[in-house]
């Protein structure tokens, strides 16, 4: 009886760690047919044109993602430099100068911030800048992807501010320098391989969004055309290009995640490999 | 000086509630509590109401979750309390880059790839299964609450896999020993020992899975099939509240029309907040029983 009972709990430990093991694995295998797919169908769809060229009128078959391929990064850059000032001086007031509860409200904050959905920040956008300038805008579309960045961009520099060893702040505040001049001589320095990662990752992940820009930056086929002027992007494209029943449009959507891809993953990967690498 | 921007990020989350708030007053005033119970969504007669958009929302999180959690949970056990050191952070590698890959492709895979091969299951689901009502219906091009679950259900594996990873990590050793010691398996040791003891953060980590479903945005509207639609039958197109939003907005030209997507945008803030929220709290609580430990 006893025998009996200790190989049914046997049997069932098995059966439950190659579960968990199948688990892993159905997740790794997700990745692989979506990355896969996307990848085979989008190299082969990739030409030079769709560098060098803009798009097409409906109908008509060539043209390419020139525009949307500069706005994208054009959406990028604004948003950045919206974000970058307010999310690092955030990180650096929760880190060195806040006292425990400020610090703890402001994280709890930042967290709530990152979680709000992002078709809802492009909403909040539209209202309150391409309504009270009564024009869709590459501007509004920075202030959009901004809001979404600084959460990111604040958290991880202050996870990156701790890392730095007291040590180092005291050894600082020894030599008789202000604290300003202590955070950013010495411990920003300290902190500047973990703080430009998560800025990095911050980058991949704006460069991606979609819902942000559908009533914001609401896509051009000019190119940029001013600040205050809508503009085309990577991501927009694909959607518009994905869901037209035109087979060579459809080909190019393709062409554009295959591009939009290797950007997203090629930052987040070189990043985590920097990252490891210093840690090790 | 930098608490100035710190108090940024709180004041950009209250300026949501009050913008929101001022942007859907027209449709607030005009239809009250009505845009809660009527699933008409009328731009001609202008009748607009949150009944389909909040109903498809809960049912494709629902089906998400429903498939998510248990591939998570075993991914989280795989990760911390199965896989040899050398394979852990590789198996973390490629679990993180699927939460990396922007929305809009999941959804152009979902649509030609995902949709096509799903369709042919919902057609022998409902032919065969026909008697249960979330069966029981026509299938058409395969857009559905359905396939709309399954994207979803791609896209939280990774966060739920992350935090509970997490949380299972915090579990102190001595309670594996001691549970080890009395001559338990490994299976039982985490069932009775591991499990139990981060289980806050583990509801945490599923709630937070639950907030990225119910705001997804993309990879939905291009699955989904966007139809006002109240049904039970599962493989029937339907929309959610930010597949609403984003395949509506562009077109909305009267005043109300706007005034409800934006009413729309701030019943999902609203939801996400609320769970957000909790979800925080529950893994923070979960973080702070470890360095009472330690």
């Amino acid at each position: 009886m006893a025998e009996h009972g200790y190989s049914r709990r046997k049997w069932s430990n098995r059966l439950m760690l190659g579960l968990s093991s199948a688990a892993a694995g159905l997740a790794i295998l997700v990745l692989v047919l979506i990355l896969g797919y996307a990848l085979v169908r989008g190299a082969s769809a990739l030409n030079l044109a769709f560098f060098t060229q803009a798009a097409k009128p409906a109908g008509q078959v060539g043209g390419g993602m020139r525009n949307e391929i500069i706005g994208t990064l054009i959406l990028v850059g604004l948003g950045s430099l919206l974000a970058l000032p307010v999310g690092l001086l955030a990180g650096i007031f929760v880190a060195e100068f806040a006292g425990p509860r400020m610090a703890a409200s402001v994280r709890f904050a930042a967290d709530i911030l990152a979680g709000v959905p992002s078709v809802v920040v492009g909403v909040f956008a539209y209202a309150i800048v391409v309504r009270p300038l009564l024009s869709y805008s590459a501007f509004a579309a920075g202030v959009a992807l901004a809001i979404i960045m600084i959460p990111i961009v604040a958290r991880t520099a202050e996870e990156s501010l701790r890392l730095v060893p007291n040590s180092m702040r005291e050894a600082a505040l020894a030599l008789g320098i202000t604290r300003w001049r202590a955070v950013l001589s010495v411990i920003v320095p300290g902190a500047l391989t973990g703080i430009l990662t998560g800025i990095m990752l911050a980058i991949a992940r704006i460069a991606g969004e979609t819902a942000p820009l559908l009533f914001t930056a609401l896509g051009s086929q000019f190119g940029f055309q001013g600040l205050l002027k809508p503009i085309g992007a990577l991501p927009l494209q694909i959607y518009h290009y994905a869901l037209s029943p035109y087979a060579d449009w459809q080909q190019q959507a393709w062409a554009g995640a295959f591009l939009l891809i290797l950007l997203v993953l090629g930052i987040s990967i070189l990043v985590r490999r920097i990252g490891s690498r210093r840690h090790a | 000086m930098t608490l100035v921007f710190a108090l940024v990020i709180v004041g950009v989350l209250i300026g949501f509630l009050v913008v929101l708030n001022i942007g859907a007053l027209p449709a607030i005033q005009h239809f009250g509590l009505s845009f809660f119970t009527t699933s008409i969504w009328d731009p001609v007669k202008k009748i607009f109401g949150a009944l389909a958009s909040v109903y498809g929302t809960l049912v494709t999180s629902a089906i998400a979750l429903l498939i998510a959690v248990p591939v998570s949970l075993g991914a989280a056990i795989f990760l911390v309390e199965v896989a040899p050191s050398w394979l852990r952070g590789p198996v973390s590698f490629f679990i993180e880059m699927l939460a990396a890959i922007p929305s809009v492709i999941i959804g152009l895979w979902g649509l030609f790839v995902l949709v096509p091969a799903i369709k042919p299951v919902e057609v022998w689901l409902s032919t065969h299964l026909g008697f249960l009502p979330i069966f029981k219906g026509t299938v058409l091009a395969g857009l559905s609450f359905f396939s709309a679950g399954i994207i979803l259900t791609f896209m939280v594996i990774p966060i739920i896999t992350a935090v509970s990873r997490d949380a299972i990590k915090a579990v102190p050793d001595t309670q594996r020993e001691a549970m080890l010691a009395l001559g338990a398996t490994r299976w039982e040791t985490i069932r009775r020992a591991v499990l139990p003891y981060c289980r806050s953060g583990l509801v945490g980590a599923i709630i937070l899975g639950l907030g990225r479903a119910l705001g997804e945005t993309m990879a939905v509207t291009m699955v989904i099939g966007n139809a006002d639609k109240l049904t039970s039958f599962l493989f029937s197109p339907g929309t959610t509240i930010a597949s609403k939003i984003a395949s509506n907005f562009n077109e909305a030209s009267s005043g109300v029309f706007i005034a409800s997507l934006i009413e729309l945008a701030l019943i999902l803030f609203g939801i996400t907040l609320l769970v957000n929220v909790i979800a925080r709290v529950l893994v923070w609580r979960m973080t702070s029983v470890k360095g009472a430990t330690e």
